[in-house]
């Protein structure tokens, strides 16, 4: 993809075509919740790159036989819209959606808790709506988000970008024009909260230093779009809270005794808690359930957190 | 759409029971279409495109305008084809791999209404007879689906094309057919604005813009094509049930009331 | 020696760090070393003497001893496949159905429930290395007949039910309906009208909607109360 550096994409002071420095990001909005019918979807908007991200499951796999005993599978299906790009895209799948969808479940496999869920899979699609430059991060950092708000369990969220070479300068975040006419493209996908490089790819020619400018800016930018999916992720249940407390109601509850010291939860015995995701309520019987309190950590998978939540 | 659904049996006999009190599972009159919402200009790198939500059901239409050769036998018109994606992002129904048979439907019966009512006159778009003319992709891809995918379609591919802007050209060489794409467009020019309204068939009830439920247990659809000038201009009839003329002729009458209101809200989303 | 990083409450997502130390931990929660993460996008809870992330969205997971409403998928000749919405399928083998000892030769399975029927089931056992078992055969459970089925987040049941049955309780008496909830999610509503049934069902909705949120027992008996009528279905 290198141009051969003859065009000019960026100017003495500094500034790129679209205006930004060097160390800028596109203008970026990420949106949780746009298909309804998904466990769980984001939207995000990174320049003129439009993509959505829906993720159904965990659920069974079909055919049967591909199911692993012991994890999910992760299954990414990237596609381009026909009219995301400049020319008409074939609608049938290229050989390049089929890499950059093989890439892109490595890296989110790699934060899923996948073995909770063995025999299932969870299938993440990703419909590129408009692209300009760098959709295969975009795609990741979307991904991560819609996987979150599916409450698939994961280590930590992964946020991507791709910063590269123009007129032999590192710069963040490279665009279509910027990607094709620049020398070099390093797609990263990294996890600030882990420290962990889980998408990596380079095409171009880089220097020793170029490559280690290029991969810091890269994880310099990929912390600012961490902040920016923790809040998308947030957002929707600070607001209902900020609704709810419109009416006064949050000031009274403030008052009364907290809930947890009503009933203690009871370690069993000294075997330590452990993180198993299964607290369990039982219905008993629904009209009436046995109302010890909300959770208490267990031991053992056989004692069960009694319903009741309040 | 989503053969692998299993209704269940009380959700069955509850539409059924709703129905029987003029009432529906989201509280709406059995002719009354759920909002709409319409978005052009979603991406620019389309020559003209538009989301439009149904309630809950969101498809989103993109135009591509590309050079190319007439058929044959129609060498002094330009081309517009129509393709429809169910991708499995959309619902847990819809399964990866080649266009089903129901997205062949969906765009096979947009293409119908656009075409029958001369939505665009082909004529205009033929810059070389024989050998240069304008092919109009409208591609529709499906975002959610809550039933009632046809009219959501229709207004979605309608909503794009009235906001298609295509490129100038420059012709180099008359003898050739050489052409030159300018960065200047202009707007595609809209002759009629047709809208679809489907009616779904449940017991003895007739209803508007059924959401995925009601589709479910559904026995009969028909979706009508018309233009602003009250004409029918394309019919479909799916699934399994059948009609009685009389319920048919009914129906029609139903759905071209409708169809007024929906035209309504694709104007308003439209530039004059 | 131990710290907690997060409020009380505090909505977390995957990766937060929640403390440091030696801290005992339940759900939600994830250790490396001597540093606590969220594992998913909850409400962080500190217990006092343990922390746990509550999920928020999620599938849900089969537990022994659960009651759930299962959908009849596939009948088999001694046993019925049924999506009890999580992401393993429950089998319910005949010689669970019923009281009546299964006769395979004699007995037909379609008669006893068919496929699209919605049952009141419980889990016998799951281990996620196989599908899960349930039952019908005790007093209480089997086809549910009437009424309608609405689909919520399985995470939010327990807020649904509320302390010894207080919320929903509350529910069933001011809006006259009958109402199942089962663990995964799913809740049975049957009421005298069609009135009454969505306003159970709205505030039904209100309470998966604001579970993460405090004083909600207040905000639905105020709702019901004043006979709001609700237009969420």
């Amino acid at each position: 993809m290198a141009g051969d550096g003859t065009v000019k994409l960026i100017d003495e002071k500094g500034k790129r075509l679209d205006g930004r420095t060097v160390n800028d990001l596109r203008p970026t909005e990420i949106k949780i919740g746009v298909v309804k019918n998904a466990d769980g979807s984001a939207e995000i908007r990174m320049g003129k790159n439009i993509i959505i991200a829906a993720v159904y499951g965990p659920r069974e796999l079909h055919p049967k036989h591909r199911a692993l005993p012991h994890r999910a599978l992760i299954q990414c299906f990237y596609r381009m819209s026909t009219f995301s790009v400049n020319d008409r895209k074939s609608p049938a799948p290229s050989r390049r959606e089929k890499e950059i969808s093989m890439i892109l479940a490595n890296a989110l496999t790699s934060v899923v808790l996948t073995e909770k869920y063995p025999r299932t899979t969870v299938d993440v699609y990703l419909q590129v709506l408009q692209a300009d430059g760098g959709t295969r991060c975009a795609s990741l950092t979307a991904a991560s988000v819609a996987l979150a708000d599916a409450g698939v369990p994961m280590r930590g969220i992964i946020s991507s970008v791709a910063s590269g070479l123009i007129n032999d300068k590192v710069a963040q975040d490279l665009d279509d024009i910027e990607d094709q006419k620049g020398s070099g493209d390093m797609p990263l996908g990294y996890c600030p909260t882990l420290n962990e490089v889980s998408l990596f790819q380079l095409d171009g020619v880089f220097t020793l230093e170029q490559f280690d400018e290029c991969l810091d800016l890269s994880i310099e930018g990929a912390k600012k779009l961490h902040t920016m999916q923790t809040d998308a992720l947030k957002q929707k249940y600070t607001d209902i809270r900020a609704e709810v407390s419109d009416d006064d109601e949050l000031a009274k509850e403030k008052v009364k005794p907290v809930v947890k010291d009503e009933t203690k939860p009871v370690a069993k015995d000294e075997t330590k808690p452990v993180a198993k995701d299964e607290t369990k309520p039982v219905a008993k019987d629904e009209t009436k359930p046995v109302a010890k309190d909300e959770t208490k950590p267990v031991a053992k998978d056989e004692t069960k957190e009694k319903s009741g939540d309040e | 759409m989503g053969d692998k659904y299993i209704i269940s049996e009380i959700e069955k006999n509850h539409i059924q029971f709703l129905l029987e009190q003029k009432k529906r599972i989201d509280g709406r009159d059995l002719s009354k279409f759920r909002e709409v919402s319409i978005e052009t200009d979603y991406v620019q790198k389309a020559e003209g495109s538009a989301v439009v939500s149904l309630g809950d059901t969101k498809i989103i239409a993109g135009i591509k305008a590309i050079l190319g050769t007439p058929f044959p036998d129609t060498p002094n018109t330009g081309v517009i084809t129509t393709s429809a994606e169910l991708s499995p992002l959309a619902s847990s129904y819809f399964e990866s791999g080649p266009p089903s048979e129901h997205a062949i439907e969906l765009a096979r019966v947009t293409d119908r209404a656009i075409r029958e009512s001369h939505v665009i006159d082909l004529s205009k778009l033929c810059l070389f007879p024989g050998k240069s003319v304008w092919i109009l992709f409208i591609d529709l891809y499906v975002l959610n689906d809550d039933g009632n995918l046809f009219d959501a379609a229709v207004l979605a591919a309608m909503a794009a094309l009235a906001t298609t802007k295509i490129p100038k050209v420059k012709i180099i060489s008359e003898e050739n057919a050489e052409i030159e794409k300018l960065e200047e467009t202009e707007s595609l020019k809209i002759d009629h604005y047709v809208v679809s309204v489907t009616t779904n068939k449940i017991g003895n009830y007739n209803i508007i813009d059924s959401n995925r439920k009601e589709e479910n247990v559904s026995d009969a659809r028909i979706t009508f094509g018309f233009d602003e000038e009250d004409h029918i201009v394309s019919m479909q009839k799916g699934k399994l049930g059948v009609y009685s003329p009389d319920v048919i002729k009914t129906q029609v009458r139903e759905c071209l009331n409708v169809s007024k209101t929906l035209r309504k809200e694709l104007m308003k989303a439209i530039p004059k | 020696m131990s710290e907690i990083k997060v409020k009380n409450h505090e909505i977390v997502i995957p990766g937060d760090l929640l403390g440091e130390g030696t801290i005992k931990y339940g759900e939600g929660v994830i250790r490396r070393g001597n540093s606590y993460f969220s594992s998913i996008v909850g409400l962080f809870q500190d217990k006092g003497d343990f922390i746990q992330v509550k999920a928020l969205k999620g599938k849900y997971l089969p537990r022994p001893g659960d009651l759930v409403i299962g959908k009849v998928v596939e009948v088999g000749l001694t046993n019925w496949i049924v999506d009890v919405g999580s992401p393993y399928s429950a089998v319910l083998s005949a010689n669970n159905a019923t009281e009546k000892r299964f006769d395979p030769v004699k007995d037909d399975t379609r008669r006893i429930f068919n496929i699209g029927d919605m049952i009141l089931t419980k889990i016998m056992s799951f281990d996620r290395t196989r599908d899960p078992q349930i039952l019908t055969n005790e007093r209480g459970l089997g086809k549910l007949r009437g009424g309608r089925v609405i689909e919520i987040e399985a995470a939010h049941i327990p807020r649904v039910i509320g302390k010894k049955g207080t919320m929903i309780n509350m529910v069933k008496r001011l809006t006259r309906t009958q109402i199942i909830t089962g663990q995964n999610g799913r809740i049975w509503v049957q009421g005298k009208n069609v009135d009454d049934e969505l306003k159970a069902i709205g505030s039904i909705k209100k309470i998966e909607k604001e579970a993460h949120t405090q004083g909600l027992t207040d905000r639905i008996r105020e709702m019901l109360s004043i006979n709001q009528t609700e237009e969420e279905v």
